[in-house]
C-alpha cells in the first residue's frame, strides 16, 4: 500500500530551465521489473527529472529539460534496455483524461446522493405504516431536496447537454426523456415537498442519474482503454526521419514534420516516411503495404516513392513531394473521406429505439393528465399522475440496454486481442452477411516463407542463410528464418557486399558465392525466387510464398457454412492471388485490383443488398475499410488503414475474425433482449401509473429492479458460449 | 427525536467525508494505474518506492 499512497503528484514549481512532459508508449511493460527498469532507465539520463511508468495504460510519463535529453535519447535508451518505444502526441492523452474524469466524479456525487435519500426515504416509508410524524416526515422531505438539487444539477449535466443539443438540432436522443424526467421529478418533488405532499420522487431521480451514470463511465472507460491501446499500436509506426540538411548533416525529426522539398535519407531496412522521388541511390522497395503486391520493386534515380513502403536494398535519398494534390496518399485520403460521410448516417440501435420511445412516452404522459383533469380531478393530482407516468417510463432500462451490453462484449473482445474503436463498430458488425478480404498480410501473414515443394537443399541453405544474414531485403532475412526453421545454424558472414537490385557476394577460402536474383547468380531463367550460387557449383533455387495464415482455410470454411459470402480483393498479381484464393477455398476473388475499383466493388455489393464487411491492411484497401458496412484491419496494417478500421485485431491467426462477428452478434441479441424486458416492465407499470397506484415506493423498487435486470442480463455476455450463428438467424 | 438532530447531521458528514476523500484519490491520480500500484507495493527497489525529489507530474499518466 505505501507504494500506491506514495503515488500523488507533487507539482513543483516550474524552474527557470524549461521542462516538459512527454508521454511515451511502452508496449512491453507487463509486470513490477519492467517498470523498475524502464523508470531507472529514464531516471539515469540527463535532464530527465521524474519518469513514471503505468503499467495500465502501457505508457511512461516523462519530466524532462528538451535541452539536456531530446525525446530521440529517450527511446533510444529504452530501446537499448530492451523496451522498444515511441512518442504520442501530446493532444491524445489530455482529450482521453479529460473525458473520464468528467464522468467519473459525477458518479461519486451521485452515488453519496442516491444513498443518503434512499435512507431517508426508507424511513418515510416504513414510517408511514407506524408511528412517523409529519414534521419529522417534512424535515425528511426537505433534507432529501437540499441533498437532491445540487446532485441532479452537477451529476445530470452530461445528459441535459446532450439532449439540448440534440433538440437544437431537431433530432430526438435518448437523453432528451432521461433530462425530462429527471427535471421534472426532480421540479415536482420540490413542489410537493413545499405543499408538505406525500408524492415525492426525488429518490427515483437521483438513482436514476446514479445508474445511468456507472453505465456511461464503464463505456468510456472501455472506449478510452480501447483507444489507448490503438493508439500504442500505431505510435510504435510513428516514424521519424532523418532529415538531410544543405551543410550535409543529418537531423532526425518526425515524419509530420515533412515538408516538400526536403531531402531525407533512407537507409536498407527503413520505412520511407513521406511520398517522394528519388534523387539518388539505387534499391528495392517494399510496396506490399500498399499495393498488395508481393514482390519488391526496383527503383533508382527519377522514380517516386509512397510513404510507408520499405526500402530494402542500398540507401536512397528522397525530395520530398507530398503535399501536392495528385499524390497517391491524396487521393486515397479524398476517396476515404467521401464513403465515411456516407457511413455517419447510421443511426445507432439505442437512438432508433428513442426515436419511437421519446414522443410515445410523452404522449402517454400527456394523455394521462388531459384525461384526468377531464374526469374531474384537481390539476395537482392529474400532474402528479402525469408526472408519475413520465419517472416511471423514464428509460433507465432502455438506456442501460445497450451500454451495458457493449461494455461486456467490448472487454470480451478486448481480452482475445480485438480492438473495438468505432463507439457503434459493434451494432455494424452485428448486420454483416459478406466478408471481403485483401491477399497480402490479410489472408496471408505478409511474410515470405519457404515453400515446401520439393525437397530443400540443406546445405545450401545453411551458407546462403549465413550470407543473407548480412542484408535486410526481404527475401534476405526470410532465408535467414528458413534456415533457423529448419534446424540449421547459420552464423551470419562478414564481409559480404550488397549489389543493389542484384543481390550479395562474398568470397571464403577463395570460393566466389553469390546469393540473389537468377540473372546475378547465373541460373539463367529460373523460376525460383532467390537464388544460391557457389563457384564451380550448379546454382540451387528456393521458392518463397506468402503463405496464408494457419487458420484461413478453416475460418473461410466456418465463414462460408454458417452462409456469409466470402471474397478476395487484391492488388497482387493474378497468380498469387489466385493460388491464395484456391487454398482459402474461396470462389470469388479479383486481382490487380486498384484502390478506386475495391471500393467501387464495396459499392456495388452494397448496392445489391450485401452489408459487406471488410478485412485489410494496406493502402491501397483503406477507402474500401471505410466505405464498407464495417470493417477490421489486423495490427500490423498501416496506419491509415487501422484509422479507417472499425477495429483492429492482434496476433497471427485469423480466427479473432470470426470471433468479432459472433461477439457482435450475441452482444446484438442481448441489447435486443434488453429492450424486451424494458418494453415488459414498461407495459406492467405505465398502466398502473396512469390509474395513479403508483408510489414513490414502487416507482423506487421499479427502477432499480429493471436497471439491475438489464445489466445482469448484459453480464451473461461475459461466459456465453458463442458459435456464429447462420445468417438470417438470431442466435 | 432530538437523536435526530444530531444523528443526521453526523450521518451526512461522514458521508460528505467519503464522498470528499474519493474525489480526492481520484484527482490525485490513485486509480490512474491499479496493476502497476500492486507490483510496486511488492517491489524491494527502494529507489521507486521513496524518491521523493524524483516525484512529479508524471504521476498522472
Amino acid at each position: 500500500m505505501e507504494a500506491a499512497l506514495d503515488a500523488p503528484v507533487v507539482t513543483h514549481e516550474p524552474k527557470a530551465t524549461s521542462r516538459q512532459t512527454v508521454v511515451l508508449s511502452v508496449p512491453t511493460i507487463v509486470c513490477g521489473n519492467c517498470i523498475r527498469s524502464v523508470e531507472n532507465t529514464l531516471r539515469t539520463l540527463r535532464g530527465v527529472e521524474a519518469a513514471r511508468a503505468n503499467l495500465t495504460t502501457k505508457r511512461v510519463s516523462v519530466v524532462v529539460d528538451p535541452e539536456l535529453s531530446s525525446t530521440v535519447d529517450l527511446t533510444t535508451a529504452l530501446e537499448r534496455a530492451g523496451y522498444p518505444s515511441a512518442l504520442l502526441a501530446d493532444d491524445a492523452e489530455t482529450e482521453q483524461k479529460a473525458r473520464v474524469s468528467e464522468l467519473v466524479p459525477r458518479v461519486g456525487v451521485a452515488g453519496f446522493a442516491a444513498a443518503n435519500i434512499m435512507l431517508l426515504s426508507v424511513s418515510v416509508w416504513s414510517g408511514q405504516a407506524s408511528d412517523m410524524d409529519s414534521s419529522v416526515r417534512e424535515l425528511f422531505h426537505w433534507l432529501s431536496a437540499l441533498i437532491a438539487l445540487p446532485a441532479v444539477g452537477y451529476a445530470g449535466q452530461p445528459f441535459f447537454r446532450s439532449a439540448i443539443a440534440a433538440l437544437k438540432s431537431r433530432r430526438l436522443n435518448m437523453d432528451v426523456p432521461i433530462s425530462l424526467g429527471v427535471l421534472l421529478a426532480t421540479g415536482m418533488s420540490l413542489f410537493q415537498t413545499m405543499r408538505n405532499s406525500d408524492q415525492i420522487y426525488f429518490d427515483a431521480a437521483v438513482t436514476l442519474l446514479f445508474f445511468l451514470l456507472i453505465g456511461r463511465a464503464l463505456d468510456e472507460r472501455m472506449r478510452t482503454k480501447a483507444r489507448g491501446a490503438a493508439e500504442n499500436l500505431l505510435g510504435l509506426r510513428a516514424k521519424n526521419a532523418t532529415l538531410l540538411e544543405s551543410d550535409q548533416t543529418t537531423k532526425v525529426i518526425s515524419a509530420a514534420k515533412l515538408k516538400p522539398g526536403m531531402i531525407i535519407a533512407v537507409a536498407a531496412g527503413e520505412r520511407v516516411a513521406g511520398d517522394g522521388e528519388i534523387i539518388s541511390g539505387q534499391s528495392e522497395i517494399d510496396e506490399s503495404l500498399i499495393s498488395g503486391e508481393t514482390r519488391p520493386r526496383a527503383v533508382s534515380a527519377g522514380d517516386s516513392v509512397y510513404a510507408g513502403t520499405v526500402n530494402c536494398g542500398g540507401a536512397l535519398r528522397v525530395r520530398i513531394t507530398a503535399a501536392e494534390e495528385n499524390t497517391l496518399l491524396s487521393e486515397i485520403g479524398r476517396m476515404m473521406l467521401a464513403a465515411e460521410q456516407s457511413r455517419g448516417r447510421y443511426v445507432r440501435l439505442a437512438d432508433r429505439a428513442s426515436r419511437l420511445y421519446a414522443p410515445a412516452v410523452h404522449v402517454l404522459g400527456l394523455t394521462t393528465f388531459v384525461v384526468w383533469m377531464l374526469i374531474g380531478a384537481p390539476w395537482e393530482q392529474a400532474l402528479t399522475y402525469a408526472i408519475a407516468v413520465l419517472i416511471i417510463t423514464c428509460p433507465c432500462a432502455l438506456a442501460l440496454a445497450v451500454p451495458a451490453v457493449q461494455v461486456a462484449a467490448m472487454s470480451r473482445l478486448f481480452s482475445k486481442g480485438v480492438i473495438v474503436k468505432a463507439p457503434d463498430g459493434l451494432e455494424r458488425l452485428a448486420e454483416i452477411d459478406c466478408v471481403v478480404f485483401d491477399k497480402t498480410g490479410t489472408l496471408t501473414t505478409g511474410e515470405l516463407r519457404l515453400g515446401t515443394s520439393g525437397s530443400i537443399d540443406t546445405v545450401a541453405l545453411a551458407r546462403a542463410g549465413s550470407i543473407a544474414g548480412a542484408s535486410r531485403h526481404p527475401y534476405a532475412q526470410a532465408l535467414v528464418k528458413a534456415a533457423r526453421e529448419q534446424g540449421i545454424r547459420a552464423p551470419t558472414v562478414d564481409d559480404v557486399q550488397e549489389v543493389a537490385g542484384s543481390g550479395l557476394i562474398t568470397t571464403s577460402a577463395g570460393v566466389e558465392e553469390k546469393v540473389g536474383s537468377a540473372a546475378w547468380v547465373g541460373a539463367g531463367d529460373g523460376q525460383a525466387s532467390i537464388w544460391y550460387g557457389a563457384a564451380g557449383k550448379p546454382p540451387v533455387g528456393f521458392d518463397f510464398v506468402d503463405e496464408p495464415r494457419k487458420d484461413a482455410s478453416a475460418c473461410v470454411s466456418e465463414l462460408q457454412r454458417s452462409g456469409y459470402m466470402v471474397s478476395v480483393l487484391s492488388g497482387d498479381r493474378r497468380d498469387a492471388v489466385e493460388q491464395t484464393a484456391v487454398a482459402c477455398g474461396i470462389e470469388g476473388w479479383a486481382a490487380e485490383v486498384r484502390p478506386d475499383q475495391k471500393l467501387q466493388t464495396i459499392e456495388a455489393l452494397k448496392a445489391q443488398g450485401y452489408k459487406t464487411l471488410m478485412v485489410g491492411d494496406g493502402l491501397n484497401d483503406a477507402p474500401a475499410l471505410a466505405t464498407g458496412h464495417a470493417s477490421l484491419s489486423p495490427a500490423s496494417a498501416i496506419d491509415i488503414a487501422q484509422n479507417a478500421a472499425d477495429a483492429v485485431f492482434q496476433g497471427e491467426l485469423l480466427q479473432p475474425v470470426i470471433e468479432t462477428l459472433a461477439i457482435a452478434k450475441a452482444a446484438r441479441s442481448l441489447a435486443l433482449q434488453n429492450f424486451a424486458i424494458a418494453i415488459v416492465y414498461n407495459s406492467v407499470f405505465v398502466p398502473l401509473a396512469m390509474l395513479g397506484y403508483v408510489t414513490p415506493l414502487i416507482a423506487a423498487l421499479a427502477m432499480s429492479g429493471s436497471s439491475i435486470m438489464v445489466t445482469a442480463n448484459a453480464l451473461r455476455l461475459r461466459s456465453m458460449k458463442l458459435h456464429l450463428p447462420m445468417i438470417g438467424t438470431s442466435q | 427525536m432530538t437523536a435526530l438532530a444530531w444523528l443526521i447531521p453526523a450521518a451526512l458528514t461522514l458521508g460528505m467525508m467519503g464522498l470528499a476523500g474519493f474525489l480526492w484519490a481520484l484527482r490525485s491520480g490513485q486509480f490512474d494505474d491499479l496493476e502497476g500500484a500492486g507490483w510496486r507495493a511488492i517491489s524491494d527497489d527502494n529507489d521507486v518506492a521513496d524518491a521523493p525529489p524524483h516525484r512529479g507530474p508524471a504521476g498522472d499518466a
